[in-house]
């Protein structure tokens, strides 16, 4: 009897922990949402997500230059990080001998757990007066500065899911292609990849979601200039790091725009979700 | 059974404990002890460290922190409750005195607002409050990377009042977070200017004279150097207990000498 008694209390608490981690979504939803109600109302929705023009102390609160800047810099980042990821994943999985991988593997795991401050500290260190030097003009904090420390941020991330998907590819299909004369990279290219698509990606999606979240690098790389992003060389600003920087010291309707920001994002990650799950879904 | 008995006798023993140790800090309760939580401005911060570390060393019971965050982060925090003192290095805004009418506002230093340039690039070595107002009005450009600090940071108030005027500073100028930052920045860059707390100022990088007017402690305590401001300590209500004996004490003489010792002008 008690096995059973087991059984059924251990099936509602599980179902308790679900509810709370649903209601915890819902609340943060909430609090965003009203939040950002004053500044929705008093300002409206067009003036703050369509205009260019941020300076909070003189009443102007547009996010638009903030909105393109996380959009640039992840577009750029996956551009970097993609491709080797990709190719880290294929040499992890069916090039890299035993010894080597058992090595690597866990180096590459490493990375995410360095915190995001210290990949900061590193590109405004190394990679900013090395991309001043290059552009001949500036201080390096920039697009392209921001988006090479983020294509390394979201690099092991990629790198591990991708790994993980090739591998549950049935070696029956290597095999198979490899029996009708294939060679190991046209096995890789035609056979492995294909088969493999939608773990990498989900993966992709993944660190999409990583990369439009991370603040802290950001904040230290970027130079936080509320412009659009018309050159690599140039600052800009992100999201992320528009909230981080300002809310300490934000009131009223400045904290307001500061919510519509956090709000702004919420949705992006909600639609990059959403992209990943459809994605997913359409080729089964 | 074995283990509840157990059990028992621990949690006696803890009680005790617990009621020895509430004993033992009652009876010592002559003496100022407790905690002061101070935050906001970074002009103020190395200045509320010093001053924390030297009341601390009088009174052993007492434990000081000291955070950053920025002068309106110092008053918002304070008034939040966050802060036992906001730090500011700004006069509190109309809108905060509405917004929060409990709040005092105590002088506790005065500081210079210096335009710092990377030494090691650039020649010039004085400029007048207009060319200033013009590079960092135009921004960026080929000739001047300009660095600008983050919304609610008082140095930028002050900066934004007594040189810019009505005048904004162009959006693609850097907006960093602190004095230690935007100091870190001027001496990597070349051709970077940006302005700090005068009691950030060393060797690494170049403090314009404005106007002909150098910039340092003699100029700015006769108030000849055109940028300067208060830096305040902020409470809710006027100060009492301990924070207002930490207070009289920044005040005093020996505050004051801590004052200048770090390279802020004390209050006459």
């Amino acid at each position: 009897m008690s096995r059973y008694f087991v059984d059924r209390i251990s099936r509602r608490l599980a179902l308790c922990f679900g509810t709370v981690a649903f209601l915890i979504l819902i609340f943060i939803a909430v609090f965003i949402l009203k939040g950002s109600l004053p500044a929705l109302g008093e300002i409206g929705v067009a003036d703050i997500l369509f205009s260019t023009e941020w300076y909070p102390s003189h009443g102007a609160f547009g996010i638009f230059t903030m909105f393109a800047g996380s959009v640039v810099v992840t577009i750029l980042a996956l551009a970097i990080a993609v491709p080797l990821a990709v190719g880290c994943a294929i040499f992890l999985a069916e090039v890299a001998p035993c010894r080597i991988g058992n090595m690597a593997r866990p180096a590459i795991e490493l990375l995410v757990g360095i915190p995001s401050v210290v990949y900061g500290l590193v590109g405004m260190i190394v990679l900013c007066p090395a991309i001043a030097h290059l552009s001949g003009t500036g201080s390096g904090s920039s697009v392209l500065a921001a988006a090479i420390v983020l294509a390394i941020m979201v690099l092991p991330t990629i790198t591990s899911i991708s790994e993980d998907s090739l591998r549950a590819v049935p070696t029956l299909y290597k095999e198979g292609a490899l029996a009708l004369g294939a060679t190991h990279w046209q096995a890789v290219y035609h056979v492995l990849l294909p088969a493999a698509r939608r773990g990498i990606v989900a993966a992709v999606v993944l660190g999409t979601g990583r990369a439009i979240g991370e603040t802290m690098a950001m904040v230290m790389v970027i130079g936080n200039s509320p412009i659009l992003p018309t050159s690599i060389f140039a600052p800009a600003r992100t999201l992320t790091g528009n909230i981080a920087s300002e809310i300490g010291a934000a009131t009223g309707m400045h904290e307001s725009t500061l919510f519509v920001t956090g709000l702004v994002l919420f949705v992006l990650i909600m639609a990059i979700n959403s992209v990943g799950l459809l994605l997913n879904r359409r080729k089964k | 059974m074995y283990l509840k008995i157990n059990r028992k006798k621990v949690s006696v023993f803890m009680t005790g404990c617990v009621l020895l140790a509430v004993l033992a800090l009652g009876g010592c309760s002559q003496g100022a002890s407790g905690t002061i939580a101070i935050g906001g401005s970074s002009t103020v911060q190395p200045l509320a460290e010093k001053w924390g570390k030297a009341f601390e060393a009088k009174n052993p019971d007492v434990k000081i922190t000291v955070q950053g965050g920025g002068s309106s982060a110092g008053v918002k925090g304070c008034a939040e409750g966050i802060f036992d003192i906001g730090a500011a290095s700004r006069e509190m805004k109309s809108s905060e005195a509405d917004q929060w009418p409990e709040l005092v506002a105590i002088h506790v230093a005065v500081d210079g607002v210096a335009i710092v340039i990377n030494p090691a690039s650039n020649s010039v070595t004085g400029m007048t409050l207009e060319e200033v107002r013009d590079i960092f009005a135009s921004g960026s450009n080929a000739t001047w990377t300009v660095i600008n600090r983050e919304e609610g940071s008082g140095t930028r108030e002050v900066f934004e009042e007594k040189v810019m005027s009505d005048t904004k500073v162009a959006p693609n100028a850097e907006f960093l977070p602190s004095n230690g930052a935007v100091k870190q920045k001027v001496a990597a860059t070349a051709n970077a200017i940006g302005y700090i707390s005068l009691g950030y100022v060393d060797s690494s990088v170049k403090a314009l004279s404005i106007g002909g007017v150098a910039c340092n402690e003699v100029n700015c305590a006769e108030g000849s150097y055109p940028v300067t401001r208060y830096l305040n300590f902020i409470t809710k209500g006027a100060p009492d207990g301990l924070s207002k004996e930490f207070i009289d004490f920044c005040l005093g003489s020996e505050g004051q000498k801590i004052v200048g010792e770090e390279d802020y002008i004390s209050i006459a």
